[in-house]
């Protein structure tokens, strides 16, 4: 049918002039490129050092996820999920199964949301651990803290394996509930793994918080306003970062999240110093919403038992559901017609809207802060390109 | 947050727009509120400002494709026949145009409530698929916007930037309809022959016949 031309073919390196005839330079930045996060290009126009313009381009991971889920039934989508955010795939699981459960309206019941609870918020820690490493490495410390990082992370996914059989495509949550309970002992492990973090995060704080060069890097570096912040949709902890009260754990009591007291760290710059601050900050609020989690987990049933697995079909209509993932609002947005197969499926990613305000931070910067900038956005590119 | 209230408030404010409520059978309850085209961008901005409702924070927007449906009916009609009237039953075919379907979800930052669905329909699937961006109202919708152009061919109407969001530049057609073929494997093949040729020619007639 069509003409198929490659995407690099329309890059187009034509001499241009800036305001009083300076040169300006074209380049390109990814899609290899190794602190891009994946295939994620970004056409940059420089004066000198200086950022005039920024376009990023996608579709380099586009394997159009929706069509496939649209196709499939609504529990072969589940394990697809997981390859979404694969950094965070236990979170990707839960806001299907929640916007899957609020389409069909089925209850949960009270252990498997506790499960989930955990589940969620360990994601988060290894999420958030991790994203603070590669942004360090993005800034050039040669993996110190990527590798702390790594050494929590792993034992993170060491629980997540005893508990779902693989270290990230957990494929776990179902309609209604969890797929298995807790192995023997696992609570126990998990409790330790908890209580350790926080000597971790005391750590990673003496290493990073005062240090001079991320000071230096990332203070007054891409501030995102306030104003842009709720405009432009963005979520999660960049727009917490921005001093946009929002947690969606708090706005919209999904789950069982009023049962838990934690604070919602708010930043008040909204620069690359301030995300990667709230960021440690929260870690703190999950430790404490995973311990009271673990000790107030009652026994019974972890799904719903009515609740027909094969053959799912839910009545016509349509569901948005969302939750607050690591990155920010992970949303799906359903529509069924009835039929075994969703008619319509469409998930919200986090990730690409908060990429929105990407050229507005980096206008203005320097070159090398485009990693800087980039690295606190937090992106992975599964879920960009979807 | 009641959608009738809610309805009833824009129409005072905003004059001459149409607007009607699409019923949710789902447990989910989430009704929505179909605009139309041209007074969208006022309703947006009465949302957005509107100091009880305050929809600051445009979270979700996607498209839904439905196709036109063939509808065939039987029709008795009195026909001369052979000299004599007579009954005869006619099978009637009317296809409707179908649409494009373009799906907000707004929430409020400042008054935490929502989600409220705003909903907007082209005329048709194939030259009527113009409908005005709200990217002006909220940023958000920028690059999800981008994205419906490219998965489904709705085209905004004021929108910065209207580019490919996804699809490469010199892609053709758009992925995301019900009615899409898989570019096949024979479109990367620089001498198609045997089997690869008869399904590229299946291919080609079916796409360009359309």
């Amino acid at each position: 049918m069509s003409t198929v031309t490659h995407p690099t073919a329309h890059f187009d390196l034509e001499p241009m002039t800036g305001p009083g005839n300076v040169q300006l330079l074209e380049i390109s930045m990814g899609p290899q490129h190794p602190s891009t996060h994946g295939v994620f290009r970004m056409k940059v126009v420089l004066d000198g050092e200086r950022v005039v313009r920024l376009k990023p381009v996608f579709g380099f991971l586009h394997r159009n996820h929706e069509k496939i889920a649209e196709s499939e039934t609504y529990l072969g989508s589940m394990p697809y999920t997981d390859r979404l955010d694969y950094m965070c795939p236990l979170t990707n699981n839960w806001a299907y199964a929640l916007a899957v459960e609020k389409l069909a309206g089925i209850e949960v019941p009270e252990r498997a949301e506790y499960l989930r609870v955990i589940a969620g918020e360990l994601t988060r820690l290894q999420n958030h651990a991790c994203l603070i490493g590669f942004l360090m490495q993005d800034l050039g410390s040669s993996g110190t803290p990527l590798m702390y990082a790594f050494r929590e992370r792993e034992k993170i996914l060491d629980l997540f394996e005893a508990l779902t059989g693989a270290r990230m495509m957990g494929n776990y949550m179902r309609f209604g509930g969890c797929r298995v309970d807790l192995p023997a002992g696992w609570l126990e492990q998990a409790g330790k793994v908890v209580a350790d973090f926080p000597r971790f995060l005391d750590e990673y704080e003496r290493l990073l918080v005062g240090n001079e060069i991320l000071m230096d890097r990332t203070q007054e570096v891409g501030v995102l306003s306030r104003e842009l912040a709720v405009s432009a949709g963005i979520s999660g902890p960049m727009a917490r970062a921005s001093g946009v009260d929002y947690d969606i754990r708090k706005v919209d009591r999904y789950s069982i999240y009023d049962r838990f007291t934690f604070r919602v760290p708010l930043g008040s710059h909204g620069d690359v110093y301030d995300r990667f601050m709230v960021r440690l900050l929260e870690m703190r609020e999950s430790v404490g919403i995973l311990q009271q989690a673990m000790r107030d987990i009652p026994g019974g049933p972890i799904v719903d038992p009515k609740m027909k697995i094969r053959g799912f079909r839910p009545k016509p209509g349509e569901a948005y559901g969302r939750i607050e993932a690591p990155k920010g609002e992970l949303g799906f947005y359903l529509v069924s017609d009835g039929s075994p197969n969703p008619y319509r499926y469409r998930v919200r990613p986090p990730s690409l809207i908060n990429l929105t305000v990407l050229e507005d931070l980096c206008v203005g910067q320097n070159v090398a802060d485009i990693v800087a900038i980039l690295g606190s956005i937090d992106i992975v590119m599964g879920e960009v390109d979807r | 947050m009641n959608l009738e209230t809610i309805k009833s408030e824009i129409e005072a404010n905003v004059p001459g727009c149409r607007l009607e409520i699409v019923a949710n059978p789902s447990p989910s309850g989430q009704h929505s509120l179909r605009v139309d085209g041209e007074h969208a961008v006022d309703v947006a901005i009465f949302l957005r400002d509107a100091s009880g409702l305050r929809f600051d924070f445009c979270s979700n927007v996607t498209g839904i494709d439905w196709p036109g449906k063939e509808l065939t009916e039987k029709v008795k009609l009195r026909k001369l026949v052979d000299g004599a009237e007579q009954e005869v039953e006619e099978i009637r075919k009317t296809t409707t145009p179908g649409s494009l379907e373009v799906v907000y979800h707004l929430y409020s930052v400042e008054k935490k409530h929502g989600p409220i669905t705003l909903r907007m329909r082209t005329q048709d699937r194939d030259t009527g698929v113009h409908l005005p961006s709200l990217t002006p109202v909220w940023r958000s919708a920028e690059f999800q916007e981008r994205e419906v152009f490219d998965l489904f061919g709705v085209v905004f109407d004021g929108h910065p930037d209207l580019r490919r969001l996804l699809m490469w530049p010199g892609f053709v057609d758009h992925p995301m309809r019900r009615d899409y073929r898989d570019p096949d494997d024979c479109e990367y093949e620089p001498t198609a022959h045997d089997a690869v040729l008869q399904r590229a020619n299946r291919h080609r007639s079916g796409v360009e016949g359309r």
